[in-house]
């Protein structure tokens, strides 16, 4: 048994603490951020998903379940979850496997490595809204630049009432949005992997792919599984603002993704107890997926 | 001690300018950014200096529906605003939500001006009239719903311009000219949902939704799948596929396409003038909605746009008084005539369009009093307006369902079908939450 002034380490790689009351106190500031941020907003729109109130909250009255059962009748809600599955996927799958593309990439420069990088962690200082409406404006029929070349190409780009079009300028903003996020962590994730190993390998003859394929990639798993959490609550929860600002769910209801929903509901026709059910909802859906992912995703990780 | 002598001190100064002031601090939230901001400044500003008593603050909140959030949310935490400006799709909300506003009359009254509605253009004063007569918001700036004509494009393309096409048929058949002329977009729409279902009904006297379009009560139900409607977006279906009538996107999106030439033919609002005006590098023209030459009725009138001003509950007597005083100096007819030159807005008063007919501006203007013409009409019990509540929502189901026929993806019938069955539910709820 180690022991390290404050801390003793045992047999499992666990630490242990020997005071008391000092690790409470550590936590104490996440606790309070979590608890203020999180959990009371989340038990306030608990509440407020089984109430109804006119727009200026004079009027608030309990009415059960109604709320969710509205939902259930609503046919196009049921839908949106279709949506939202196509494109957190997109979102999570493309968002990952570009950016573990890049980062590989980027962690085999030499020369003027730095301004790659800055170039590609750049995208996440942008806004989500400003984002859409760089997209927007790049998809944009008669004006953008992107439309102009699918034009050449023969492509008759029209998001406005291409369900399939539109879908994938939201996937594209949001990607693009998420990318550097996800570089960052595959960067650090590629240049923590001893040198060595990748040197003894290539004497033995291993190729560059052979070498990705049976060293870094198994390697990067605990950082891979990270992502994927953290891109599926992406997906679901911070793209509205995207959404909002290229397609406002159209064509139709096409891309309107369970969030956006919620955000519309609530923020634009105020609809604050519909939309504290839908929340509900998405947080249960969220909280079910990550136990999914950490129950049977995560036995694939290699720490 | 000696702070606190200091504190006191400070507070006693505080406090002594404050009163030497004695002015009423009135705060006006509005939505008005550009050249419309610059113009809600000036009114304050010339409010402001013609008396001392009263100061109005204009702040701008962001567009409609983001300052009618910020002011639920001061007003569920104890400090809206004296007036807000609201437009008009938030209108039934606000009438429904008890104790939360002031209505106009009762502060006219009480601040011992005189104010008859019926010195309104009909059109306007009924839009905000509850359904017990009482006129609940001071109108502010009403639009309404025209067609834009681009001249050059329709000479071009061998369509007379003497005389503006007037029916669907006259604007189907210079489509088909311009699109034969090569033209790669003869018409489109902006707000679709309010020129072309809204506006729509009441220029044919043909109800949206039961009650008066829920003027006379919140138990109003949409009836926009009626054959009329039906006929009409099966029409512009027919067109869409043809590339005669081409979908520009939701809002008012479409407004930027015509102003670049792009688009020949737009239905938009009145209000769009100020921009085409500036922006425009072609002829243009403003003509009266289209309609059904064999719909009895038609054309009637087409409904307002644009927003109101309200007086919001829980305040002080004597900003009540500045709120009257405000209100009484934006009903003179020679301000309001004044405004409606500047901005394209409607005259809302008859002696305003009268003082405004009077000064000869609808001469050297031709076509600014088209949306006038359209407004001043006596209108009937299914033209006066549209009263629904959870009426964002709604408008959004409309976009939703008319793109899905634009795409060709239903048929008009199915979307309207639609409409009406998603757009109940909303009605249904909104009167659950709002029943006394």
């Amino acid at each position: 048994m180690l022991s390290l002034g404050l801390l003793i380490l045992n047999g499992d790689k666990k630490v242990i603490f020997k005071s008391s009351w000092l690790p409470w106190v550590l936590i104490a500031p996440q606790a309070f951020i979590i608890l203020v941020f999180f959990f009371w907003p989340a038990t306030q729109a608990l509440v407020q998903s089984f109430q109804q109130s006119d727009v200026f909250g004079t009027k608030v009255e309990w009415n059960g379940l109604e709320n969710f059962e509205s939902l259930w009748r609503d046919d196009t809600y049921l839908a949106s979850f279709k949506t939202t599955a196509v494109f957190s996927i997109l979102v999570a799958g493309l968002g990952i496997s570009l950016s573990l593309f890049l980062a590989f990439f980027a962690d085999r420069i030499t020369r003027g490595a730095w301004v790659y990088r800055t170039l590609l962690i750049l995208p996440y200082a942008v806004a989500p809204v400003v984002a859409g409406v760089l997209w927007l404006f790049l998809f944009s029929p008669s004006v953008g630049l992107a439309s102009f070349m699918l034009e050449k190409l023969g492509v008759q780009w029209n998001a406005l009432l291409n369900s399939n079009h539109a879908m994938a300028l939201i996937v594209i903003a949001s990607v693009w949005k998420q990318i550097s996020y996800n570089f960052l962590f595959f960067l650090a994730g590629f240049q923590s992997i001893p040198k060595s190993l990748i040197e003894a390998a290539a004497i033995d003859g291993a190729s560059v792919w052979k070498r990705f394929w049976t060293i870094q990639l198994p390697l990067l798993t605990p950082t891979t599984f990270f992502l994927l959490v953290v891109n599926t609550v992406y997906a679901f929860f911070e793209t509205f603002g995207i959404v909002d600002a290229t397609t406002r769910g159209g064509p139709g209801k096409d891309t309107a993704i369970l969030v956006y929903k919620v955000y519309f509901d609530g923020f634009k026709a105020m609809d604050l107890g519909g939309s504290a059910a839908q929340s509900v909802i998405l947080m249960f859906i969220v909280i079910s997926l990550t136990v999914i992912q950490f129950k049977y995703v995560e036995r694939k990780v290699n720490y | 001690m000696n702070y606190k002598k200091t504190l006191a001190t400070f507070a006693v100064a505080a406090f002594a300018s404050f009163s030497a002031q004695a002015q009423t601090e009135i705060q006006w939230w509005h939505s008005m950014s550009g050249a419309l901001g610059e113009w809600v400044g000036d009114i304050a500003k010339d409010f402001n200096s013609k008396q001392k008593d009263y100061k109005v603050v204009p702040i701008f909140k962001g567009n409609y529906d983001e300052s009618m959030t910020a002011a639920v949310a001061a007003f569920r935490a104890g400090n809206a605003p004296h007036i807000l400006q609201v437009f008009e799709v938030g209108t039934a909300t606000m009438m429904a939500s008890k104790g939360v506003v002031v209505p106009v009359e009762k502060i006219m009254n009480d601040g011992g001006y005189k104010f008859d509605p019926k010195s309104y253009v009909p059109a306007v004063s009924g839009y905000y009239t509850s359904p017990n007569g009482q006129m609940m918001s001071f109108p502010f700036n009403s639009s309404t719903t025209v067609m834009w004509v681009n001249l050059d494009a329709l000479k071009a393309a061998g369509v007379s311009t003497d005389k503006l096409p007037q029916t669907w048929p006259e604007v189907t058949l210079a489509a088909a000219k311009l699109k034969a002329s090569g033209h790669k977009c003869p018409v489109t729409t902006a707000w679709q949902g309010w020129t072309q279902l809204e506006s729509f009904s009441t220029w044919h006297n043909t109800e949206l939704a039961t009650k008066g379009n829920g003027m006379r009560g919140m138990d109003a139900r949409l009836v926009v799948n009626s054959p009329l409607h039906v006929r009409h977006i099966e029409n512009l279906g027919n067109m869409a596929q043809q590339g005669l009538f081409v979908y520009k996107g939701r809002a008012g999106s479409a407004g930027a396409n015509f102003e670049s030439g792009e688009c020949a033919i737009s239905f938009n609002s009145s209000a769009a003038y100020a921009g085409v005006s500036k922006n425009a590098k072609f002829k243009f023209a403003v003509g009266t909605l289209p309609y059904y030459p064999d719909v009895a009725g038609a054309p009637q009138n087409t409904i307002i746009g644009g927003a109101s001003l309200w007086a919001m509950a829980g305040k002080k007597a004597e900003e009540y008084k500045g709120v009257a005083a405000f209100f009484n100096y934006l009903s003179d007819p020679a301000i309001q005539s004044a405004n409606h030159k500047r901005t394209g807005y409607l005259p809302v008063t008859m002696a305003s369009f009268k003082m405004t007919e009077e000064s000869g501006f609808y001469k050297q203007n031709p076509g600014t009093d088209v949306s006038v013409n359209q407004m001043i009409r006596k209108t009937t019990d299914k033209s006066r307006g549209i009263r629904l509540g959870n009426y964002v929502q709604i408008r959004t189901i409309e976009d939703e369902e008319l793109e899905q026929v634009w795409a060709g993806k239903k048929s008009a019938k199915e979307a309207l079908d639609s409409i009406v069955k998603r757009g109940n539910e909303l009605l249904e709820k909104f009167e659950k939450a709002n029943k006394s």
